[in-house]
């Protein structure tokens, strides 16, 4: 796994198309290594960015077994705790074509900060039934923030960065994908 | 949309402009896609409490708002002014400060009187939106309107809507007529002269007392209900007149060259304005509305409550 923790000289790239293509890869062959059941196993991208990565973790899956087939996208805004408490939010469509009822469900985000957003998407998912387990696979897991009891069971590259300002910042086109580490949000 | 303190409202399309709209109309888009699936609720204002004051009656609207706040998760109280101490010589300020100090954070209210929304927005620490006020304005039934324009014929702009019947007396065509031109859409009004304000002409709309005439020039025809309760003297020598000259039946629509979209706001007076089998036609959109004002007042809340609008 991949660890990063420096004294930050602004803006950094963390990660450009070469290794994120890598990171893909290994996500969709550690799924396959573990026998994941096409007929129960779903991948859910959160909104938005998750779902970009989403689709190319399913797009590299489906290379080493056609037979997997479940793929949704779930939007968080409206089960956030943070409505009318500043930044504002506006919500995305999800797109969820199937039962989850008993399925095992791998949801998918960019990055993993405070932990919050992963709360407000597993409380969206309940809605549309109670799936049989719910994992969690980032790009970028920036595990000292955390303000909720939530880790990742896959993760592409741990940022231990401390500094509260600190912001990382995906850039995901279909051409180009970096993720760079930058002094404050902009 | 004005501001006392921090606080945002909806008190009419005026002081709206065509971003906010559009923004109303994407989050309208997903909550449409919402209330179309298995899951019909969100908990998004599980922590605001909304206060439904009618002053009037209503049904629809009532409903919609009732319905709206609800599947947002928001705690609901409602309010009649036939039950309430408003009948015992209550002040509008009073009776809303009242409510408001059980920490009512929304309120969404009714009122025969015009501007009653502006009034209590001034006076009052709540958010506030208009459900209709006298002849004033109907923001939200305008922005349904529109928002069900754009989504039968995929776009406002360039569209020709007529808008035809008691032009006078309706806060409906106020606001549909504000809202459609920031749309960029052609608006003419028609009715009988006597129900057409002599000023609307300022308002940059087209105006034509002749049904067919109109009929033949829109994309769309939104059709008011004569509102009986809002004459205090005679506008029209008889319901069978007004009805002849200005009710749309579907021999005057099979006359027309191409086919039109027939809008109403409800409720619809069946044999007046509009005759049974045209609001039960395909090109009636009027159960569409009903659909899309759901739709449409939990964008407003929801925006609001972000303080977005």
């Amino acid at each position: 796994m991949l660890y990063c923790n420096w004294q930050m000289k602004s803006p950094k790239l963390l990660l450009e198309n070469k290794r994120i293509d890598l990171i893909i890869k290994r996500f969709a062959a550690q799924l396959f290594e573990q026998g994941c059941d096409p007929k129960t196993f779903a991948i859910v991208g959160l909104q938005p960015r998750g779902v970009q990565l989403a689709r190319r973790v399913y797009h590299e899956l489906k290379q080493l077994n056609d037979q997997f087939h479940l793929f949704g996208e779930l939007d968080h805004t409206l089960y956030r705790d943070d409505i009318g408490r500043g930044e504002i939010h506006l919500p995305k469509p999800s797109n969820i074509p199937f039962s989850t009822e008993g399925k095992r469900i791998l949801l998918i985000d960019d990055v993993l900060y405070t932990g919050r957003s992963v709360r407000s998407a597993i409380d969206g998912l309940m809605h549309y039934g109670r799936p049989a387990q719910v994992e969690l696979m980032v790009l970028i897991d920036r595990r000292m923030e955390r303000e909720l009891p939530i880790t990742p069971q896959y993760w592409g590259l741990v940022v231990d960065s401390k500094s509260t300002g600190e912001y990382v910042k995906v850039e995901w086109s279909d051409q180009e994908q970096m993720v760079w580490l930058l002094d404050e949000k902009r | 949309m004005s501001n006392r303190e921090h606080l945002n409202h909806l008190l009419g399309i005026k002081g709206l402009n065509e971003a906010q709209i559009q923004t109303i109309f994407e989050t309208a888009d997903t909550f449409k896609d919402l209330l179309n699936s298995q899951v019909k609720k969100t908990p998004a204002l599980r922590d605001v409490t909304i206060a439904n004051l009618f002053f009037e009656n209503s049904t629809r609207t009532r409903v919609s708002f009732e319905l709206a706040e609800k599947r947002l998760g928001a705690d609901v109280v409602n309010f009649s002014s036939s039950s309430s101490s408003v009948k015992k010589g209550e002040t509008l300020i009073d009776t809303v400060n009242n409510i408001l100090s059980m920490k009512v954070d929304m309120v969404v209210m009714r009122h025969p009187a015009p501007g009653a929304c502006q009034f209590l927005a001034r006076h009052v620490n709540a958010q506030i939106v208009n459900a209709g006020d006298g002849t004033h304005e109907h923001p939200t039934q305008a922005l349904l309107d529109a928002f069900s324009i754009r989504e039968k014929l995929g776009d406002v702009a360039g569209k020709k809507v007529v808008i035809v019947g008691d032009i006078l007396h309706s806060r409906v065509a106020i606001s549909n007529i504000q809202c459609l031109q920031l749309l960029g859409a052609d608006v003419m009004v028609c009715g009988p002269s006597t129900l057409i304000p002599r000023n609307i002409h300022t308002l940059g709309v087209r105006v034509s007392h002749n049904l067919m005439e109109a009929i033949e020039w829109c994309d769309v025809a939104n059709m008011l209900r004569i509102q009986l309760e809002r004459q205090d003297q005679r506008f029209f020598p008889s319901l069978r007149e007004y009805s002849s000259l200005y009710g749309l039946t579907a021999k005057k629509l099979a006359s027309l060259s191409k086919e039109i979209t027939i809008m109403h706001p409800g409720p619809i007076n069946r044999g007046v304005e509009i005759s049974s089998d045209v609001a039960d036609s395909h090109s009636s959109i009027i159960l569409q509305q009903v659909e899309n004002g759901v739709a449409i007042r939990m964008a407003v809340l929801f925006l609001l409550a972000q303080h977005k609008l």
